[in-house]
């Protein structure tokens, strides 16, 4: 059956497991305070924000961070939601 | 409810196209119930901004490691436990 890029475990590797920890960086504890504010305010939950991460082309999914999955599904929600216009983010970071 | 401690079940392996929380690892997969957590709502439509009722009971499936890893070097008594709701298991 063929599994999404999210659904591996079990899937074989060769690869050793990276288990070094890392100093998480501001934007990184921003975005987990984002998240739990989305979810307290009833315009995020826990189902949608793995759905989001889910949603992400597999290349994407793969190059991208823990962090950087949960901005990618912020952003993918809210502007399904209407309280983000598509670009929005962009456009002010421009 | 319509499983209790020690049943034995297997997890429908079906295709899904949208957010579940069952890991393709033990669609198929023969297991039995060792906790039943209670009711709760399901993420399979609050993923996409429903109620998630009605809720649907949530068991710890454990599997033995035989059935999961079959030609995986491992240890006998070990076993692989994962939350599972009720509408993907059947009765074995």
């Amino acid at each position: 059956m063929e599994r999404a890029v999210h659904d591996r475990g079990a899937w074989p590797t060769d690869t050793p497991i990276d288990r070094s920890e890392h100093e998480l960086a501001d934007w990184e504890l921003l975005t987990d305070a984002l998240v739990g504010v989305l979810g307290r305010e009833g315009l995020m939950n826990v189902d949608e924000l793995r759905r989001g991460i889910e949603s992400m082309p597999p290349d994407d999914y793969e190059q991208a961070s823990y962090y950087e999955r949960w901005l990618f599904a912020a952003e993918t929600i809210l502007v399904e939601k209407g309280v983000l216009e598509p670009g929005e983010l962009d456009s002010r970071l421009a | 409810m319509t499983f209790e401690l020690g049943d034995r079940v297997r997890v429908a392996d079906r295709a899904h196209e949208g957010h579940h929380r069952t890991p393709g690892y033990v669609k198929g997969k023969s297991g039995r119930v060792e906790r039943v957590f209670g009711s709760f709502t399901n993420p399979e439509t609050r993923a996409y901004g429903g109620d998630g009722l009605p809720e649907q009971v949530l068991y710890q499936v454990c599997f033995d490691q035989e059935e999961l890893w079959p030609s995986t070097r491992r240890h006998a008594r070990d076993a692989t436990c994962v939350d599972i709701f009720e509408h993907w298991l059947e009765a074995e």
